[in-house]
């Protein structure tokens, strides 16, 4: 057995059941072992959006995505997905091929310092110098990835490693027992104790669910906890899906694109439990408004997102599933009715206050429709621009999941992710939905979705601009609009033709569900522009 | 801004002093002074780092520096229960003339003359900064001609703190 044996070894004893990557000459050892495995590999048509397919499957099944690229550009090109990943702590296995060892440092050609260039971006990386590691060294990366606060883990190997001999094979079993690195799983059962007491005081308490919900498979859990207590729950954009859209007791995305009704019950709750959220500045503009007058209660598995950016009065370090156990035990008595009658009468007052054009089809009404239609568990991926405030806004999930990129904001998102999410799941309905500005930085894939048969379903909401970016110049440089025209894109319905792909066009509001039927009605790749008016806007 | 000494222990892997200057640059904390070097197990490095913020800065440092994979504890070494000491070697530009007075105010000092020259002395110097920097300022009469500190290495005191690194 050879280094690249051991490594495709190493991923069958992870289970990992999809590589997604693009060879280069420093990683073909490993693709040339990988052909005598299951495992399947997906040719990925550019290095970043392997990244971004890894972390799709990794968001729908909770496993570790694996992606595998070659060095130099290929691993530098895999920068973006990395740090996506990071942002939005996903856990992922990024693997790249490296020059000889011998020769690095002497920029050969492809060389690149990977380890060094990702470091920021990584929850840690490794440089294989001796393939007899390989296999304790994969244990370790997938053991990291996916605990304690989730992440991408960068493991570089030199292709002399991977050719080199591995005497003897034996992937460590059990726990991984690192010397330096013990999460927190369990919340401590005083603060807990003490969280309990806080909310049988509460009058108006509010939880506020982040994407560590989800990470955690937290979502069925903080369901009960909502209705036991009768506990009212808003998210921020990475918690969307932690609770049923329809949930009485849901309301709604809070920050500065959020509903108006989930911010104000921020605002006048006096008690706020922040679980798996980093009170980042998109969710929680101004962080004195949490903490001020407020019993602040915040829940991470990261010890150092506690207190970041809001001091709280409960600091709380565990797991959210565990946390939200063990908080389940404690008897309180609570009666929040009164608050809860408030919060209807927001949600029933507060409205946005966007005026749409009444002959244009209104996106948000259209993504409520369409995900309205879609099935229960379907899976709907936001693009990142205004696409991603409407769909945030507008997206009903039920049993399904709502992926975006929220912590980085990286356009491009979308397929890749719907891609992964639909490999992952291949009997679930998977949608991406991104703009005309988001669909060209990843419209390459559609070759990717031919090639491997992956039905995903694709929506552009066209408008001809970076929506997002003009909206900003609009308010903030009084309406001078610098490099923010899309003109010069492809005509779709010819673009879909050319890659074999079904193609839906939709302008008017009375086409509307005719189109969205058409669009869900079989299990095959489709895409569908969705004209809207050029000139809208998220606010 | 105040000023807080730290001592980490951490994996003597390569590459774990640059994953902590890397932190400190991009999260944009101070590092005053840096010092590594092996324990008495020689799996683990000890490293000091004297650094400056306001409160909340300096929690965050101590959190986001535990949360390195490869630190296996980072606590403060505070000042009334530790102790520091840093080496100074100072190039003096001395003549015969000027070199008794200066000689003189070393031993005041329990510094070292560890090299002579007919143009010049090193004088080496053990203490705390608040020393190394006193004596400097008695300097300021002579030329200096290079001067090389460590930085900061520290303990505390007692039994009841130490680190064991027991597998």
């Amino acid at each position: 057995m050879n280094g690249a044996q051991a490594m495709v070894k190493c991923l069958e004893m992870e289970g990992v059941k999809t590589v997604f990557g693009y060879p280069g000459v420093a990683i073909c050892p490993f693709y040339d072992s990988i052909l005598d495995s299951e495992i399947r590999t997906v040719l990925i048509r550019t290095e970043q959006n392997a990244a971004h397919a890894a972390s799709g499957m990794a968001r729908v099944t909770g496993q570790v995505g694996v992606c595998a690229v070659t060095s130099g550009p290929g691993a530098t090109n895999l920068i973006t997905g990395i740090a996506t990943a990071f942002a939005d702590s996903i856990p992922l296995v990024c693997i790249t091929g490296q020059v000889n060892s011998e020769l690095i440092g002497s920029d050969v050609f492809q060389e690149a310092d990977i380890t060094g260039a990702a470091e920021s971006f990584v929850k840690y990386s490794y440089l294989v110098k001796n393939a007899e590691d390989i296999p304790r060294i994969f244990k370790e990366a997938f053991y990291i990835a996916n605990t304690g606060r989730r992440g991408p883990v960068l493991i570089d190997v030199p292709i002399d490693v991977q050719n080199a001999p591995v005497k003897k094979f034996r992937y460590p079993e059990g726990d991984v027992v690192l010397r330096t690195y013990k999460p927190t799983v369990k919340g401590h059962a005083v603060q807990i104790k003490k969280v309990m007491a806080e909310l049988e005081k509460a009058k108006r308490p509010v939880i506020c669910a982040g994407g560590g919900v989800l990470l955690s498979g937290a979502e069925g859990m903080l369901r009960e906890f909502s209705h036991k207590y009768q506990v009212p729950v808003v998210t921020t954009m990475m918690g969307i899906g932690a609770m049923q859209t329809e949930d009485e007791l849901y309301f709604g995305m809070v920050g500065n694109n959020g509903a108006p009704c989930a911010n104000r019950a921020m605002n006048d709750a006096d008690m706020v439990i922040m679980v798996g959220a980093r009170v980042a500045d998109r969710a929680v503009n101004q962080p004195e408004i949490i903490t001020r007058d407020k019993v602040l209660v915040h829940m991470d598995v990261d010890p150092a997102e506690i207190g970041k950016n809001a001091g709280p009065t409960i600091p709380l370090v565990g797991d959210a599933r565990h946390i939200f156990e063990h908080m389940m035990q404690i008897e309180i008595e609570c009666d929040h009715g009164l608050w809860l009658q408030t919060l209807y009468e927001y949600s029933q007052t507060m409205k946005e206050t966007r005026r749409t054009r009444p002959e244009y089809i209104d996106p948000s009404e259209f993504i409520r429709r369409l995900s309205d239609r879609m099935e229960r568990d379907a899976v709907y991926v936001a693009d990142v621009g205004q696409n991603q405030i409407w769909s945030c806004r507008s997206c009903i999930v039920r049993d399904g999941k709502f992926l975006t990129s929220g912590g980085m904001g990286t356009m491009g998102y979308s397929i890749p992710a719907a891609m992964g999410a639909k490999l992952a799941c291949p009997d679930r309905q998977v949608v991406a939905a991104c703009g005309d500005g988001s669909f060209q930085m990843s419209m390459m894939e559609l070759a990717t979705m031919r090639q491997h048969d992956i039905p995903v379903k694709i929506i552009v909401i066209a408008n001809g601009y970076l929506g997002m970016v003009r909206e900003f110049q609009k308010n903030t440089y009084g309406g001078r609009y610098s490099v923010v025209e899309l003109s010069g894109s492809p005509d779709l319905s010819k673009l879909a033709e050319a890659y074999g792909i079904r193609f839906i066009r939709v302008s008017e509001r009375k086409e509307m569900d005719a189109a969205i039927d058409a669009f869900l009605r079989d299990d095959d790749a489709v895409l569908m522009e969705c004209v809207i008016d050029p000139m809208d806007t998220v606010k | 801004m105040q000023k807080k000494t730290f001592q980490l222990i951490v994996d003597n892997t390569s590459g774990v002093l640059s994953r902590i200057a890397g932190l400190f640059s991009r999260r944009g904390y101070n590092i005053e002074s840096i010092t590594a070097g092996v324990t008495a197990d020689p799996r683990f490095t000890r490293i000091t780092i004297v650094t400056s913020g306001d409160d909340e800065i300096l929690d965050q440092i101590e959190k986001q520096v535990a949360k390195l994979i490869d630190v296996r504890d980072i606590r403060e070494l505070v000042p009334e229960e530790s102790v520091y000491r840093e080496l100074a070697l100072i190039k003096v530009k001395a003549g015969a003339a000027e070199r008794p007075s200066i000689i003189a105010v070393a031993n005041v000092f329990r510094a070292n003359i560890i090299d002579v020259g007919a143009e010049n002395l090193i004088i080496e110097l053990t203490g705390s900064q608040s020393k190394i920097d006193a004596f400097l300022r008695l300097l300021d009469g002579y030329e200096i001609l290079e001067l090389a500190r460590t930085g900061v290495a520290g303990l505390c005191r007692g039994v009841d703190k130490v680190v064991y690194i027991a597998e």
